[in-house]
């Protein structure tokens, strides 16, 4: 009986564990394939004209260049907008104060912000900014309501990336005669910048791929924005109404191909920037 | 405990207090806006004929969201059903039984991927999963099935990174622990690891869901976007969010209040479900 007992947890373990290699092999299958695909029949799409000249005739002909500097400069103003806000309020949550109705109170709006649909942030952005503040369908608009949406995202990853970091390195700080501000700079956040960057990449990938928010605050003009008050077309707003009116499948595997490409390159960059910079800090 | 302090450091607490508020004080003024655009036709039509009404024809004062209400808790709890094991399977496998070289290698891959906008997801579902439904199992394929099918692959990148986050934050003296009393690799995960990582394992999959309900363009791809109660899985839905996007573009006057309606109930039934999920995370965690 005894001998029994004991052995059952181990065929549990080995039934387990093939069934986790499974589902596994069937989560990481199905999103290679994805990648897979979109690069197939993307690559071939991509040209220097591509990334290098406007689209014309709406976007059947040419390349995505307008939508190309358009995404670079909503998600510039998002993250510039959105990551001190958001770093800042996972300090304090994190270093400043105890455990309470505030921290619970600002935890609650965090999460639920983190929870509202990019529709919502659409329709908040089109009646704030594009009417009531007369930004019009602009950059300014659309990289503002982005920083509202990604918020969230920054604010939980940074205060995660800080609560992981042991509390020993405090102490020791503290113990050295460090102020608070002295021990936030000087040992926190070095020490939980792999994890704050990794939300701040997240938040780009979401700021570069969102499209419901975009379109109704940022609009869709295919023009080259000529400043944060021109109205203009990501590439993801362009994607999408290619592959869904139908314009042109090649051009929108194009647009994808670049859109999941520049996203694979930021990824790859930070990371490599992470590994140096923490190298950096460990060594001094 | 004679921590120095500071006129100065009095001043940065009380600037990152100021800015920590900007979260609520965001969410405050988004709740403000979409419920001024979306309450007063509410009250105007009755808020009855909102929520249990069955005609949507904006261009008659016909305002009935039900179908869109069901539609989007259909497709979500869909994506739940195929994301969350798929998702957490994953990573648990990834951290509790693999080699560090292959989790080392797919987390970060993993995470890339949770980059790829929700629209490549839609296209691809379009290109791939409809036919592939109307081909096998009849109906016009953009339906139900092929939303909870492209919503669930697409919160998939999200639950995995968040899960193994969490599962890598339990400390491996718990572990130890574990596996010195005996217990085999599975018995601690399942018996230590996982209630350890709960809150964020909970975490994880409240924004998958969130990520799924709120979803709108990839929805708009596969979804059909008929606006009618959905007989069957392979019936075409249209949910919350593809009725504000779709509409959005030309709707002026009342229509266009209808649609901030929409954004109002889209809204309440997210507080609703976060709430819920919230209260059954904390349970189980004082547990």
């Amino acid at each position: 009986m005894k001998e029994k007992f004991r052995l059952q947890p181990r065929a549990e373990q080995k039934i387990v564990q093939v069934f986790l290699y499974f589902l596994t092999s069937v989560a990481v299958l199905v999103l290679f394939f994805i990648l897979a695909v979109i690069l197939k029949n993307g690559l071939p799409q991509l040209s220097l004209e591509f990334l290098t000249k406007n689209p014309a005739h709406m976007g059947r002909e040419g390349g995505i260049f307008s939508t190309v500097v358009a995404t670079i400069y909503l998600t510039f103003i998002a993250l510039l907008v959105a990551t001190p806000l958001g770093v800042g309020t996972a300090i304090y949550l994190t270093e400043y104060t105890f455990e309470g109705t505030v921290t619970r109170i600002i935890r609650f709006g965090a999460e639920c912000l983190a929870g509202i649909p990019s529709i919502i942030f659409g329709l908040f952005g089109f009646i704030l900014f594009v009417n009531k503040l007369k930004f019009g369908w602009s950059i300014l608009s659309g990289g503002l309501t982005l920083a509202f949406m990604v918020l969230p995202t920054i604010i939980r990853t940074s205060e995660e990336a800080i609560k992981s970091v042991p509390a020993a390195y405090r102490l020791v700080s503290y113990s050295l005669g460090s102020t608070r501000w002295q021990t936030v700079t000087k040992v926190v956040l070095p020490s939980a910048a792999p994890g704050i960057v990794t939300g701040v990449i997240l938040s780009i990938g979401r700021s570069i791929g969102e499209t419901a928010a975009v379109i109704f605050t940022a609009g869709s003009a295919l023009h080259l924005p000529s400043s944060i008050f021109s109205s203009a077309r990501t590439m993801s707003v362009h994607f999408y109404i290619l592959a869904r009116e139908g314009i042109s499948m090649p051009k929108a595997y194009g647009t994808a191909a670049v859109l999941v490409i520049a996203i694979l390159l930021i990824n790859i960059i930070t990371y490599y920037l992470m590994g140096k910079y923490i190298g950096r800090s460990s060594r001094s | 405990m004679a921590r120095h302090k500071s006129g100065g450091d009095r001043l940065i607490r009380l600037s990152l207090l100021l800015v920590a508020l900007s979260a609520i004080s965001v969410l405050a003024i988004i709740t403000i806006f979409i419920f001024e655009q979306g309450l007063p036709i509410m009250a105007k039509y009755g808020l009855k004929n909102f929520l249990l009404g069955q005609d949507w024809f904006p261009s008659e004062q016909s305002f009935g969201l039900l179908p869109m209400i069901v539609g989007s808790l259909l497709v979500t709890l869909g994506a739940l059903v195929i994301g969350v094991p798929l998702g957490l399977a994953s990573a648990i496998f990834l951290t509790e039984f693999s080699n560090r070289r292959l989790s080392g290698f797919l987390k970060p891959v993993i995470e890339l991927l949770a980059g790829i906008p929700s629209v490549v997801y839609g296209f691809l579902g379009l290109m791939f999963l409809v036919p592939f439904i109307r081909k096998n199992f009849g109906g016009p394929g953009l339906s139900v099935l092929a939303a909870s099918i492209i919503l669930g692959i697409m919160i998939l990148p999200t639950i995995i990174s968040i899960a193994i986050d969490a599962i890598r934050a339990v400390p491996d003296s718990y572990r130890e622990g574990s596996i010195a009393l005996g217990a085999t690799r599975w018995q601690t995960v399942r018996m230590v690891v996982l209630p350890a990582a709960r809150s964020g394992l909970v975490a994880g999959i409240i924004l998958g869901m969130g990520r799924a309900i709120g979803e709108t363009m990839a929805v708009i791809m596969v979804a059909g976007n008929a606006a009618d109660l959905p007989g069957s899985l392979l019936a075409p839905v249209r949910t919350l969010t593809s009725n504000i996007a779709l509409e959005m573009a030309y709707a002026s006057g009342e229509h266009r209040q209808a649609l901030f309606a929409t954004g109002v109930i889209l809204f309440v039934i997210i507080m609703i479900l976060n709430f819920l999920a919230n209260l059954a995370a904390r349970k189980q965690f004082r547990k």
